[in-house]
């Protein structure tokens, strides 16, 4: 009953992704925990790990195609959601580890005892408790962007100068983050990390909980994307980024869709680094630095843009990519890497998404709807 | 003759880099008058129409509809209060299907909450339908507005003010690059609408005027330069020294 309702919502290719994310997400802790050790079906530990990993980078790729793919927005600057809501999380984490520091203070992280700081900066109040950490995951990406937005929208700054200041605006957070004074761990960032709700971050239970929790995040997020982009709304953005002032003369005000979905998308972006941190074991200022952001917006383009499954998979499989070269081709990794860039730029121009759905029409010989796809430039 | 003035432009002048593109501009459309702007190239047609609709601040002068003054209005919030606009070259949302063209322009709440809630229900739905019967894309309506012909996409974007359901419409060169039979049928479209709404034209081609049959306003230079029936303005002498050169 419920798939009836929920299918032409997604869409055939974004069911199949949603049973492909299932059955990872069930496959993977199973493996791992279940299967023992000594088959040749076990999975270790550090892979349940990466696999979470790659996980949160869909769920930023996605974020990233929302602004991008559908309201043609260009955010070079979605890292700085991602990190914040990293950091969000990180110092939920740091206040948890307590008196187990390698100072023993109790009230204080470790770098604030090292910089001879007597009390908690006001800001990190609060922290202790994983509601208000969880609040703040969604709460500072999505500030950030309702004031950034608000100002840069209602300006009409669009196209390149828009990219251009979101990359300053991540590159001024990379400059003050990296500050000891800001409190937040400075070039070190936020690391040591203990435990989460009491449970060890170390032990293999809390990894394969967190890996699910990446996927039903993303699972969750690509529903919830669909819904925005399916609605009314979603096809006045869709019209804002082919045709913007045609929009204005409707009489919608365009700065308020953007300011919507520019949120609605920092906020994912924040969930997506909020479940990064606790898998990776440490956040820092180089989460902010520009080239992560432009590397998200490689994803999304690889994987193909407005289709949000294929941002997606775009970034799993760049990632993937990613490891699996620097374990075979240590010294020509980056080459290949890419070589793989070039080739599907040249080849596959709308992307893996736009690859398969032509494999597919071809194949049963009718049109596959692409009318979100493809967005005039 | 009119009942009562719905537009009133008194004195607009704009410059851009020191060229006028208006200069003192005077201008008055009655509440359902349907009215026909001509003048050369340069003569400020597209110009005041983007003063009107707020893409372009006067330097000078006032811009009332009704008793609202637009000058102080960005685009949106005049389109709001029953302003519609036709663009030169044919824009509709090009990934968008016919339907969902039309459904976009409906006249309702334009806020991102409502839109986020909206559906469509029977009346609606049917509002879509006869429009799409008016502009003669019933047809097409599943089609994307991109793969339309140019005569196509001019009757969408026709039909898309229509579903706005504006007070005044601006129409601009809604002819332009169609062929005969087209103009005819586009020309009895525009009379359709003005019996609900006041219309003002821009166009060059004599003849699509003449078929139109209603009050010329001749700009030229940024101003006013003759108005009356097409043919007192055709057989005025300062009309043909501008338009021959002389």
């Amino acid at each position: 009953m419920i798939t009836k309702s929920l299918m032409p919502l997604i869409g055939k290719a974004g069911a199949i992704f949603l049973a492909m994310l299932l059955l990872v997400c069930l496959a993977v802790p199973s493996l791992n925990l279940i299967v023992p050790i000594s088959s040749p079906l076990h999975l270790p530990d550090y892979a349940v790990t990466l696999l979470g990993k790659y996980m949160c980078y869909a769920l930023l790729a996605l974020s990233v195609d929302l602004v991008w793919g559908f309201c043609g927005i260009l955010s070079l600057g979605h890292g700085a959601f991602f990190a914040l809501g990293g950091y969000a999380m990180g110092m939920y984490m740091m206040r948890q580890i307590g008196s187990r520091g390698s100072y023993g203070n109790a009230e204080l992280p470790d770098f604030m005892v090292f910089l001879n700081w007597k009390s908690l900066p006001w800001y990190w109040h609060g922290f202790e408790s994983f509601p208000f950490a969880l609040a703040m995951v969604a709460l500072v990406p999505g500030l950030l962007a309702l004031v950034f937005g608000w100002f840069a929208f209602r300006s009409r700054v669009t196209g390149v100068y828009l990219s251009i200041i979101t990359q300053a605006m991540t590159y001024a957070l990379l400059l003050a983050f990296f500050r000891n004074d800001m409190g937040f761990g400075g070039n070190n960032g936020l690391t040591d990390f203990k435990d989460i709700l009491g449970y060890s971050v170390q032990a293999a239970g809390t990894r394969a909980v967190l890996f699910m929790l990446s996927c039903l995040a993303l699972g969750v997020c690509f529903v919830l994307a669909r819904m925005i982009v399916n609605s009314k709304f979603g096809r006045v953005v869709i019209s804002i980024r082919d045709a913007e002032s045609r929009v204005r003369f409707l009489g919608y005000r365009v700065e308020n869709y953007k300011l919507f979905i520019f949120v609605a998308s920092a906020i994912m972006a924040g969930v997506a680094g909020a479940l990064y941190v606790p898998q990776v074991g440490i956040i820092n200022p180089s989460e902010f630095s520009p080239a992560n952001s432009i590397e998200a917006v490689i994803w999304t383009a690889f994987g193909g843009r407005g289709t949000l499954w294929g941002a997606a998979l775009g970034a799993i499989v760049v990632n993937a990519a990613k490891s699996w070269f620097t374990g075979v081709l240590p010294n020509a990794w980056l080459y290949a890497l890419g070589a793989l860039f070039v080739g599907v730029t040249l080849f596959m121009p709308k992307g893996l998404a736009g690859a398969f759905a032509g494999w597919t029409s071809v194949k049963r010989n009718q049109p596959e709807d692409v009318s979100a796809m493809e967005p005039a430039e | 003759m009119i009942s009562e003035t719905l537009l009133y432009l008194e004195a607009v002048s704009v410059s851009f880099d020191g060229f006028k593109a208006l200069n003192n501009l005077n201008l008055a459309v009655g509440s359902g008058e349907m009215r026909a702007i001509i003048g050369p190239n340069g003569a400020g047609k597209t110009t005041m129409m983007d003063v009107i609709t707020g893409k372009t601040k006067p330097d000078e002068g006032r811009v009332a509809f009704r008793d609202l003054a637009l000058t102080s209005m960005n685009e949106a919030a005049i389109a709001n209060i029953g302003i519609g606009r036709k663009f030169q070259k044919p824009t509709v949302f090009e990934r968008h299907t016919v339907w969902d063209n039309l459904e976009l322009a409906m006249k309702a709440d334009r806020s991102v909450h409502s839109s986020l809630r909206w559906s469509l229900d029977s009346a609606r739905r049917d509002k879509i339908a006869a429009t799409l019967k008016r502009i003669n894309l019933e047809a097409a309506s599943k089609r994307l507005a991109g793969n339309l012909s140019h005569g196509q996409k001019q009757w969408l974007e026709i039909g898309m003010l229509l579903m706005q359901e504006p007070e005044l419409l601006l129409v601009d060169e809604p002819v332009a690059g169609m062929t005969d039979a087209e103009t005819e049928k586009t020309a009895a479209l525009l009379r359709d609408i003005a019996q609900h709404s006041a219309v003002v034209v821009v166009e060059h081609d004599m003849d699509f005027i003449r078929a139109l049959g209603v009050r010329v306003t001749v700009l030229h230079e940024g101003s006013v330069l003759a108005e009356g029936n097409l043919d007192a303005v055709q057989n005025n002498q300062r009309v043909i020294d501008v338009y021959l050169g002389r």
